[in-house]
């Protein structure tokens, strides 16, 4: 090595949205290597696929400039096509969420003109992407997460459609010390992907000034401010404590440049989910079925701990559970027909009718209520 | 005298760049990557000093150059070398080997003679830089 190696760590990095230098290969779980990819008339593939040729320096993969006078149509952009995919699966996945989805579709839609200004020559610095999900429990955080990580691997704005997960205990230490390299391997782990930090709030906690913590939050603004590393930083957590977390650290919150809302979901939405969640595992509601569930949900929304689609989750997996004790119990060969229909007995088997004023509902069948105990 | 030392030995310096992309192959072959540094530069010292532990279940290089760089800011005078290992055999293997720094001044070795038995002749080698203690070679 030259003895003259720069005095800033790194300085001769490949400029910020290029990809790390030379051949790119197969990455398991990625569709395509889609870090710079130009527009469809672009530079026949580069011989540098192979892995034998990782020595060859490969010419740069920019498409050519182009002239002031020219237009260039967006949808040329072949990783429009993709970005598309992704947010067309965003909607037919993903039930209500508006204004998510709306935001998405407009992050979306910067990058793209981002990606034709550069085409130009327009030179302008990197739109930062650091968000802060904010939501109830279930309302689909970790989903849009993942779907976000597609959608910039996509558009080329980070290396690798990869979400690496952390909380609390990943990044904070247990002793003097400990906590910058627990912070930095956990960096290491994301880098040039996104970093979604779950229940942030509890990075940051005023009651208790020994609390490492602080030092977690310096290390992210400093790797946030990093222009070379195309690291993506994402604070999820329940809305009013993410206030307070973000009203006690300025300066993060002036870095995250999307702050993005996750509502909780309407009756409706719920059931719609259900519906979606059902039909991806290969069962259905027969009608009944269908409305003891409206009912179930109704009494399950106005009960304490209440997690919107995961709570639907679990309440689905112990409609299956009972629906198993009574196929078993029929003690009868069964069809495929039974295999797949969910009948109103596996709903209202659930405790919460137990404990609901009786009303219109028919009185809970005597069989499924055993082993319930008090989850909901 | 340049030390050729490892994979990339007769090539031109890498640079970070060109670090990265190795890097990068040997984690998208599943090699766990880990930094040494030395400053005894004889050819049969095959244990190097480690530089915090092997870096574990990375995909993308830039972890691995932040800790090149932060051992290159402590031993600004040392060999510095990154390895991968191949865990694939069901042993310790390493697959790949470079150096990322060397010293600016390498004084190189003088050829020492010994008498043995029947006046014969043993040879080896012995490196300047082993003159001065540890920690002060190469001007450090």
């Amino acid at each position: 090595m030259s003895a003259e190696h720069p005095a800033v760590p790194g300085g001769r990095q490949p400029a910020a949205g290029r990809p790390a230098g030379g051949f790119q290969m197969h990455r398991p779980g990625a569709t395509s290597p889609a870090s710079m990819r130009g527009t469809a008339v672009d530079v026949p593939p580069r011989p540098e696929d192979s892995a034998a040729d990782h020595l060859h320096r490969p010419a740069s993969g920019a498409p050519e400039m182009l002239a002031d006078d020219a237009l260039l149509d967006l949808s040329t952009d072949i990783a429009g096509k993709d970005v598309e995919d992704t947010l067309t699966r965003l909607d037919a996945e993903l039930v209500g969420l508006a204004n998510v989805k709306r935001r998405v579709r407009e992050i979306a839609a910067l990058l793209v003109i981002d990606r034709a200004r550069q085409r130009f020559g327009l030179q302008a610095t990197r739109p930062t992407m650091h968000m802060s999900f904010t939501g109830g429990p279930g309302t689909g955080k970790t989903t849009v997460a993942l779907r976000m990580a597609e959608m910039l691997h996509a558009l080329g704005y980070i290396r690798k459609p990869k979400v690496h997960v952390v909380t609390r205990d990943d990044l904070v230490g247990q002793f003097i010390g400990h906590t910058a390299p627990k912070t930095k391997e956990a960096l290491a782990k994301a880098a040039g992907g996104v970093l979604f930090i779950d229940e942030a709030y509890y990075l940051f906690r005023p009651e208790n000034e020994r609390d490492y913590g602080q030092e977690v939050i310096e290390i992210l603004l400093q790797e946030m401010e990093n222009e070379r590393t195309s690291l993506v930083v994402i604070f999820a957590g329940y809305p009013d404590r993410m206030e307070t977390f973000f009203s006690a650290n300025p300066g993060l919150s002036s870095r995250v440049a999307h702050h993005i809302e996750f509502p909780d979901y309407t009756h409706d939405e719920l059931m719609a989910i259900a519906e979606l969640m059902v039909r991806q595992e290969n069962f259905r509601f027969d009608p009944a079925a269908a409305q003891a569930f409206s009912r179930y949900l109704e009494l399950r929304m106005a009960r304490p701990r209440f997690a919107n689609a995961r709570s639907v989750r679990n309440a689905l997996e112990r409609c299956r559970l009972r629906q198993a004790k009574r196929l078993v119990e029929l003690h009868r060969p069964v069809g495929r027909t039974d295999l797949i229909t969910l009948t109103d007995s596996d709903v209202l088997g659930s405790s919460v009718f137990a404990d609901a004023p009786a009303d219109s509902t028919s009185p809970a069948d005597s069989n499924g209520s055993a082993g319930e105990g008090a989850s909901p | 005298m340049h030390l050729r030392h490892g994979t990339f030995a007769h090539l031109p310096e890498l640079d970070d760049t060109e670090i990265a992309a190795q890097v990068r192959y040997a984690l998208l072959n599943n090699w766990p990557v880990s930094i040494e540094y030395t400053d005894d530069p004889h050819p049969r010292n095959n244990y190097w000093e480690m530089w915090g532990i092997p870096l574990f279940d990375l995909d993308e290089p830039d972890g691995v150059l932040a800790e090149i760089n932060a051992c290159r800011a402590t031993f600004p005078r040392h060999y510095i070398r990154v390895n991968a290992y191949d865990a694939s055999y069901g042993r310790q293997t390493t697959a790949l080997s470079f150096l990322v720094q060397r010293p600016p001044h390498e004084p190189g070795f003088r050829l020492e003679r010994t008498e043995s038995d029947d006046r014969r002749q043993h040879y080896g080698f012995h490196a300047y830089a082993l003159d001065e203690q540890p920690g002060q070679r190469y001007g450090g």
